[in-house]
């Protein structure tokens, strides 16, 4: 069953005297229930400003222009008012942001903010709220609950607050749960801890789980499909095991070999990309990542290429990554 | 990650003496002594040409190994603690923060020595003491024979010729009202090694081009670089002293993906084009290991294990590598779907206040009742060139000694 269906969100900054910014354009995806998605890029690909349009988190004036269709379960989002939205947010969709200091409030006691989601939208008051809120950062894994609750953000680890975070986030077991690069502040044995308990949250709740990331690593272990986000588009869109498999975008596969993986043969060189992300063309006319393109045309410079269906996949490309070497691809590392 | 043949060493690379000189091979306790380096590298000290011929052939059998045995810099039990200090009027010292507590370490000269750990290990504190960036507060760190911590002020600016830094943001670690002209020629001026403008120039030119920047970005700013760019820069201004040693913290891990690599590599093609030295500090594991020769894994002020990159990825031993080994998420869904995390329960304890005995048994899910707790561990060979400071590091790799239930999750 769909939950979220987003149909040709483009998201345009504008400012008076400046080119427009088309920081997201023509993105097209869809969550079911339950399900985890990946939404994967560079700085910059539009994928943080696609999780905020979709939260309707994006300031409401002149210079932001939202286009295209947001509906969750057969609510338009990007139409609704705000009052209907507030109840929405936090309850039905919920959302855990990168930096965890920064999206606490430092003056504000953590059980105060943890009990204020419940308040709002569970209506409990006083001391059930305060038992339900230690119970929510017992079930995340914050030891000794009770005193914590009476405790700042300053005063909690890293990896604390990002529990705390979550404990938020799932306080109302949402039916959809957005984590902006949820671990990317945090060290490997924090991530992994971080990343065990959303893949438990999307098992035990059933919460759909939308995965915005840059890390293909983090991909590959938790999401059921992936879109890889390129100056704003989808370029490619796939079910995990024929992403990683046999990727075959340009850009999939180099990033792919771009990377160094703790398991890769010894000795195998680095790939890099060449260019940086911001040597971009417009989509409008071109493919915007023909200039760091090893495989870039003629046509790729003056045509737009559409995301079509290409078997198991959807891709924009012209020149996609022949199959047979987009398997070679994609088993490159695991000869071990 | 080393290339084996014809990486260019120092001068007069008296390798090939069969000694591990690069393997930390004594326990924290044995502080100070270095003199077996100084012995060698007795007269080395002010060796103005410091590029030594390319693919010497005393260097080939080492080479061939993988790693020179011939040292660049050792410390030996080097510490930084830091005053924890409390009063308004009066200021008393109430505690120390041992941010390094005990390290040995010998970076192979020409090999890169890759330094792990999570944030808050000390793994940072560790390289800036090295220059000297911060004073280390017992110890003793040579380079070559000269004495580095009791250099006096301007001999310490001139060994810092020698001694480079590239730090993790270049944005931060630029100036942004100097044109990346001035920056570069700063050091040719400081230390007078190019005279007159015109070569200054030249010189500058030559470091853009080194580092594959155009020569117009000269006259540019900071700010009109790319992230990716504005690392080169901070590369190039490292290297523009020809010096023996670099130090980078953390150097690609402000950088997107796709530009990580470019940056590895040049990295790597520096080093085997001007003979340097590296210390790379990073936390991302991957990096480390695919371009260090010798790699060290910190936790909490100490080295807990220390080997070449090869066998410390092929055969982690210490608890604490294994897990955060296992952390590392890997970017194909089969060898996800089917491994084995390790999950450490917890935090980092307080630097101020270590835990007893193992410093990382309130958080080891092999921990045991005997020993952990009251016995520090010091590093010992475990395997050959593969030393652990740990208690049960022979029992746990032989699956005597398994880890808790609780913490293996698949």
């Amino acid at each position: 069953m769909t939950l979220l269906e987003v149909e040709d969100l483009a998201v345009r900054f504008t400012r008076r005297d400046r080119r427009d910014v088309r920081a997201v354009d023509g993105v097209t995806l869809s969550v079911d229930a339950g399900e985890t998605l990946g939404l994967v890029g560079e700085s910059g690909s539009g994928k943080s400003v696609t999780s905020l349009a979709i939260m309707g988190l994006l300031p409401r004036k002149s210079g932001v222009k939202i286009g295209g269709k947001v509906t969750f379960e057969g609510r338009s989002l990007l139409t609704m008012r705000d009052d209907d939205l507030r109840d929405v947010r936090g309850r039905e969709i919920a959302m855990i942001f990168q930096d965890p200091l920064s999206s606490l409030n430092p003056v504000i006691p953590i059980g105060v903010q943890v009990t204020e989601v419940l308040v709002r939208h569970r209506k409990l008051s006083g001391p059930d709220s305060r038992r339900e809120a230690a119970r929510l950062l017992d079930v995340v894994g914050i030891p000794d609950p009770d005193r914590r609750l009476k405790e700042y953000p300053y005063q909690l680890s890293g990896g604390m607050r990002q529990r705390a975070l979550v404990a938020m986030a799932v306080a109302c077991r949402p039916k959809l749960l957005i984590a902006d690069e949820p671990t990317t502040a945090l060290d490997v044995t924090i991530q992994a801890q971080i990343l065990e308990l959303l893949k438990e949250l999307v098992r035990e709740q059933g919460t759909a789980l939308m995965l915005i990331t840059h890390d293909l690593g983090v991909v590959a272990g938790l999401c059921d499909r992936v879109n890889v986000m390129y100056s704003g588009r989808i370029v490619e869109q796939a079910d995990r095991r024929t992403l990683f498999v046999s990727p075959r975008h340009p850009y999939t596969t180099g990033l792919l070999g771009s990377i160094p993986r703790l398991d890769s043969v010894e000795g195998s060189a680095l790939q890099p990309i060449p260019g940086s992300p911001t040597d971009t063309l417009p989509w409008s006319s071109a493919c915007a990542f023909a200039p760091r393109c090893t495989r870039s045309l003629e046509v790729c410079t003056t045509v737009t290429p559409e995301l079509e269906p290409d078997g198991p996949r959807w891709l924009r490309c012209h020149n996609p990554v022949p199959a047979e070497e987009a398997a070679a691809v994609g088993a490159e590392g695991r000869r071990e | 990650m080393s290339s084996p043949e014809g990486r260019p060493t120092g001068p007069g690379s008296a390798v090939g003496d069969g000694e591990r000189d690069w393997l930390g091979d004594a326990g924290p306790e044995t502080a100070g002594a270095p003199d077996r380096d100084l012995a060698r590298a007795g007269s080395r000290g002010d060796d103005p040409d410091p590029q030594g011929p390319i693919g010497t052939t005393a260097a080939e059998g080492a080479a061939h190994a993988g790693v020179s045995t011939d040292v660049l810099l050792s410390a030996r039990g080097l510490e930084v603690h830091f005053p924890i200090r409390h009063g308004v009027i009066i200021e008393r010292t109430i505690g120390q923060v041992r941010a390094v507590d005990g390290v040995d370490l010998d970076l192979p000269r020409g090999g890169t020595y890759g330094l792990v750990g999570e944030s808050g290990c000390g793994k940072s504190t560790l390289g800036r003491a090295l220059l000297r960036l911060v004073e280390p507060t017992a110890g003793a760190v040579t380079m070559d024979g000269v004495d580095i911590l009791a250099l006096k002020a301007e001999a310490m600016r001139r060994q810092r010729r020698r001694m480079q830094m590239v730090f993790q943001d270049p944005l931060s670690s630029l100036d942004p009202r100097q044109s990346v002209e001035s920056i570069l020629a700063e050091p040719l001026r400081t230390h007078d090694v190019v005279k007159g403008g015109p070569a200054r120039q030249a010189r500058v030119r030559e470091l853009l081009d080194t580092v594959g920047l155009p020569a117009s970005a000269a006259a540019r700013y900071p700010h009109e670089f790319s992230g990716g760019q504005r690392q080169r820069i901070g590369i190039a201004r490292a290297i523009a002293l020809e010096p023996d040693l670099i130090v980078a913290d953390e150097p690609v891990s402000a950088l997107d993906v796709s530009i990580q690599a470019q940056i590895v590599n040049l990295l790597e093609e520096l080093q085997e084009r001007l003979g340097l030295t590296y210390l790379v500090i990073a936390h991302d594991l991957a990096v480390v290991r695919h371009i260090s020769d010798v790699v060290g894994v910190m936790y909490l002020g100490v080295v807990v294990e220390q080997t070449s990159s090869r066998r410390l990825y092929a055969e982690p031993l210490h608890p604490y590598t294994r897990a955060l080994m296992s952390a590392v998420p890997i970017p194909d869904p089969d060898v996800e779907d089917t491994r084995q995390r390790i999950l450490l329960s917890g935090d980092l304890p307080s630097p101020a206040n270590p835990p007893s005995g193992c410093r990382f048994r309130t958080r080891c899910p092999w921990v045991q009742e005997t020993r952990c707790a009251d016995e520090v561990p010091v590093l010992r060979e475990v395997r050959p060139d593969h030393v652990v400071a740990c208690h049960w590091a022979e029992e746990i790799d032989s699956g005597l000694i398994r880890p808790k239930a609780e913490a293996v999750v698949s």
